[in-house]
């Protein structure tokens, strides 16, 4: 047979379900792909192979219930599987047609499981433009892509409009850089077109650097295809020949999923020369970056792909202008790229209709922290932070109280809960003291000390800080020593002033974004948390009960049963005390883990 | 692999129609075999499997076929529904493979009732 038939035989073989596994590599830890080797492996033991087809997809983003998968055509949603548990699953399911509740989604106690995507609020609140294709597609086969829709964006640029037209739409469209900045996608592609020079380069900045984000990875990982598209696209509007994907050397799986599309993509000519039949050349690179958080900045990244030492370079002449190998050079980052087949597709004014007056289209976040659905949501821009952090979200763990939500990465600024029905786009967020960054958002409940958190980005921001400008180098290291002294006890009044001294130093002194945004974690906590900050210096107590040189545990006798839970976790056997009777702990040799107060069943450990 | 012409990315979609319709769970009709215990071993599988060849031979690319479990009149397996979009779903009982072609061909292609192996029309009530 020929290889065209034989793609024809299995793109028409009748399937009666299609089982969607996550394969993102949020699942992939927690052995997705075992999972997937089970099930394929019992469905041919029960002799079902011709009947259900197993695809891995991208990251489906409710990485908090994985390894998950989606059943097709009954749209039921199964979590948290495990090897174990599939037999039974082939069983009732597929070879009884039985939907197994107990694997199933389970929004609270109370309530039946939701077996339903379009049941799940973490689901049915997103609207998903860059996600479009999430789960929906094995990101490994390029005829999936096209099934949807895919290319015909680029082939719709590349026979019926002008570079020129192409600019315009994108301008119309008010996209701004999802890297963080929220520059003007247009524009930028028009000052690169513009710019004199045969030839210029487009890059793609996939190096996300945050603690904590995990956006372009997923994009990469669940729909490669759409990143490559966009760049075409780019490519032909601005007049470039070649393209770079820059990605961190961390990001294995992405990686493989990329190299397979581009080899994909090239044996159809959707790459390479002439394609389409078009006569419109453009080829691709990957370059492995060593994931260095300065490598975000676009002239540091340009130094980094010439094999240079990534340091921010004085602009201008901007990349625009003078860019790699210093010819005009355009950078947008991965979910950018991705927003462009949507936007030649479906038109701007379509696109314009969703978000804010100034931010448009919709925004990736990745949502970590202290929130019951850990994930990866898609939103219109104007969306609220209360309905991310509690419709989609699910509130937080344990019915503890929210306290903050960090936006924009390590120097993004943190957003107190009287903010919290602060629509998202690029200016509120700024006029709240916090950036858009990326898209990393982490939610904070009553027990993080802001404090400690201000310390911890600081200490980030040092080890990453390249060192070209002396106010970021030293000043970040300066003001994480203050902020660590205060966490230490050692916090003198003036330290605050001291501070924000420092802070307007390093950001008005520093070259480039890194330093320029460095202080917001310190500025915005203390402007919303000065009263925590007040408490560790004055008092030399913690109010979060987090920083341990401040914090001691004490054992509530009224409440201590004698459990003898606590004394048997001890790590440093300090708790003392006879079985059934209230445990002592001895304060000289307590290290302060808090294992007791984990391991107490009764609430009767106290951090003071 | 030849390369493709702008007009060649209608014809892969064209191609891989049949997967993405099962994916997004929509299409013109659905067909339900039951296949509940009861379905099962009066030969439920016989006609799924005879449904799914005729899906293929017959180039059938709008229409999801599923299962699920039992309907309830365990007597009258195996049994199947058609619901064609915007019609009254239909119950047929006492299957085998020649009605299932027929009603494969009458129904489901033809969107005419086979009377004769119809059990009735119609969901059940629930609550």
């Amino acid at each position: 047979m020929m290889p065209d038939e034989v793609i024809q035989k299995e793109a028409n073989k009748a399937y009666r379900a299609h089982l969607l596994i996550c394969a993102g590599t949020g699942c992939v830890s927690n052995r997705a792909f075992k999972v997937r080797d089970a099930l394929v492996e019992e469905i041919q033991k029960r002799g079902l192979s011709d009947e259900v087809q197993v695809i891995a997809t991208g990251c489906q983003g409710f990485c908090a219930q994985g390894p998950i998968m989606i059943f097709q055509p009954d749209g039921i949603f199964y979590q948290m599987l495990t090897e174990e548990n599939i037999s039974h699953l082939v069983e009732e399911h597929l070879v009884k047609g039985r939907p197994v509740p107990k694997l199933m989604y389970i929004p609270s106690v109370d309530e039946p499981p939701i077996p339903k995507l379009e049941d799940i609020d973490f689901f049915n609140k997103q609207r998903l433009l860059v996600l479009r294709n999430r789960g929906l597609l094995d990101p490994e086969k390029i005829d999936e892509y096209i099934a949807r829709d895919g290319y015909q964006a680029l082939a719709k640029a590349l026979t019926t409009m002008t570079p020129e037209q192409i600019i315009d739409e994108v301008k119309s469209s008010g996209l701004r850089g999802r890297g963080g900045a929220g520059f003007p996608t247009g524009q930028k592609w028009a000052i690169a077109r513009k710019s004199p020079g045969d030839e210029k380069y487009i890059i793609c900045n996939a190096d996300e650097g945050d603690p904590g984000a995990f956006m372009d990875r997923s994009i990469i990982e669940s729909d490669p295809h759409s990143v490559l598209e966009g760049m075409t696209i780019g490519a032909f509007a601005i007049g470039a020949a070649h393209g770079y994907i820059y990605i961190r050397e961390e990001y294995p799986l992405a990686m493989k999923r990329l190299h397979i599309a581009i080899d994909q993509a090239r044996d159809y000519g959707l790459l390479g020369e002439d394609i389409l039949g078009t006569g419109f050349n453009f080829d691709v690179s990957v370059h492995r970056g060593a994931g260095a958080f300065v490598c975000g900045e676009e002239t540091s990244l340009i130094g980094s792909l010439e094999g240079r030492t990534p340091e921010p370079r004085i602009r201008p002449p901007f990349p625009a202008q003078s860019g790699v190998w210093e010819k005009p050079t355009n950078i947008n980052n991965v979910e950018t790229w991705a927003n462009v087949p949507v936007i030649i597709n479906r038109g701007s004014a379509w696109y314009t209709s969703l978000g804010t007056e100034t931010s448009k289209g919709t925004k990736v976040f990745s949502v970590v922290g202290k929130v019951n659905n850990t994930g990866l949501v898609e939103v219109p821009m104007g969306t609220t932070l209360r309905e991310i952090v509690y419709d989609i979200g699910g509130g937080i763990p344990g019915g503890k109280r929210f306290k903050a939500v960090q936006t924009g990465g390590p120097s993004g600024g943190c957003i107190p809960e009287s903010k919290i029905d602060l629509p998202i786009d690029f200016e509120r967020l700024t006029e709240a003291g916090s950036i858009m960054g990326s898209g990393g958002l982490i939610v904070m409940d009553e027990e993080t000390c802001m404090v400690d958190v201000a310390r911890y980005f600081l200490d980030f921001l040092r080890g990453e800080s390249c060192g070209k400008c002396t106010t970021c180098r030293e000043g970040i290291a300066a003001m994480h020593d203050i902020v660590a002294d205060i966490c230490n006890g050692e916090g003198k009044i003036e330290d605050i002033e001291l501070l924000k001294d420092l802070s307007e130093a390093v950001r008005d002194a520093s070259l480039c974004a890194l330093g320029g945004t460095a202080p917001n974690p310190v500025l915005s906590t203390l402007q919303y948390f000065r009263d925590e900050y007040d408490a560790h210096i004055n008092e030399k107590k913690c109010p979060a009960g987090v920083c341990r040189a401040l914090i001691s545990f004490r054992i509530d006798p009224e409440k201590c049963n004698g459990c003898f839970l606590c004394n048997k976790q001890c790590p440093e056997k300090v708790i003392h005390g006879k079985p059934k009777e209230p445990q002592i702990i001895d304060q000289e040799g307590c290290i302060k883990c808090g294992v007791c107060r984990e391991s107490c069943k009764f609430g009767a450990v106290i951090v003071e | 692999m030849p390369k493709i012409k702008p007009e060649d990315l209608n014809k892969i979609a064209e191609r891989m129609r049949r997967q993405t319709l099962l994916r997004e769970g929509a299409g013109r009709a659905k067909v339900t075999v039951h296949m509940g215990t009861c379905g099962i071993s009066a030969g439920a599988r016989k006609i799924m499997s005879t449904l799914l060849t005729l899906f293929e031979e017959q180039n059938v690319e709008d229409v999801i076929l599923t299962t699920s479990g039992c309907a309830g009149l365990c007597s009258r397996e195996p049994m199947m529904t058609v619901e064609i979009k915007d019609h009254t779903p239909v119950k047929y009982a006492d299957l085998d493979e020649d009605k299932t072609r027929k009603i494969f061909h009458d129904h489901i292609i033809g969107g005419k009732i086979v009377t004769d192996y119809a059990l009735g029309k119609g969901s059940e009530r629930i609550s």
